[in-house]
């Protein structure tokens, strides 16, 4: 695809991405199309989108992260969002952002094994 | 304006029209809260409720226009930021519903006022049907 906005790493047959900087809504949205059609091309087993680089997650981002997972699922893989930044985590919770059925990880490593994990159980 | 005017250090302003001003939002406050001194915490909870009440002025004026005001706060303790988020939309019809979680006229999570409240120190909301909103913002440092 030529308008990918962001680069889309293997690791076997799981696909890590890592969202930076602040992003404006427009991009949010395009990224969610990114990451949904490289699921489907791929054929991969999981994703993981890292989110260590986001300094700020409204409720706008955390609902598309959230709708990005779930069509994820829908295709059959699994996904996990890993790397929350503690003040992010902190911010979010007193908004009150529903974030508890997400799959999370601390880091990349504990998020693969967490792919690993939940493709056993639903094997 | 002409009261908060009064005692402005290094102000700043920001036009909210369309969703790409949300960024400049979000850049603005966490200027101003290094400058402040803020902690990192402090500094994104500050940032997440202004991206907040930002889009809410994105959602609900008809025009989808605003203003945010930025200023650096001191007194003899402590240093802050306060942030004013302005426009002449239709206004809240029921505060207190509007500051309840799960409250929403536009098929939204409800969470913009609430959760801002939440975010921040003190947050003071004036508005009145047909004469807009302003809703003003302070985060200290601890």
């Amino acid at each position: 695809m030529s308008d990918d906005l962001i680069p889309v790493m293997r690791i076997a047959d799981t696909l890590l991405v890592a969202l930076q900087g602040d992003l404006d809504d427009a991009t949010v949205i395009r990224i969610e199309e990114q990451l949904t059609h490289a699921v489907a091309r791929t054929g991969a087993a999981g994703m993981l989108i890292d989110v260590s680089g986001l300094g700020a997650v409204d409720s706008f981002i955390a609902r598309v992260l959230a709708r990005v997972v779930a069509m994820i699922r829908l295709l059959g893989a699994e996904a996990a969002i890993v790397g929350i930044q503690p003040a992010v985590a902190i911010a979010l919770v007193d908004l009150g952002v529903p974030m508890g059925h997400l799959h999370t990880a601390l880091n990349a490593q504990q998020g693969l094994a967490l792919l690993q994990r939940l493709r056993r159980s639903g094997a | 304006m002409d009261q908060i005017a009064d005692h402005l250090i290094d102000q700043d302003a920001v036009t909210i029209a369309d969703d790409t001003a949300l960024v400049e939002v979000r850049r603005v406050l966490r200027a101003h809260a290094r400058a402040a001194g803020l902690s990192l915490v402090e500094e994104t909870k500050l940032i997440t409720a202004g991206s907040e009440l930002a889009r809410n002025i994105l959602t609900h004026t008809t025009d989808a226009r605003g203003r945010l005001y930025v200023e650096q706060l001191a007194d003899s303790r402590r240093r802050g930021v306060r942030a004013i988020f302005t426009d002449d939309g239709p206004g809240i019809d029921d505060l207190d519903a509007a500051l309840t979680d799960g409250f929403s006229t536009v098929g939204s999570m409800g969470l913009g006022l609430p959760g801002s409240r939440r975010l921040v120190d003190e947050m003071t909301i004036t508005s009145s049907p047909g004469s807009g909103t302003t809703v003003v913002i302070v985060k200290w440092r601890r």
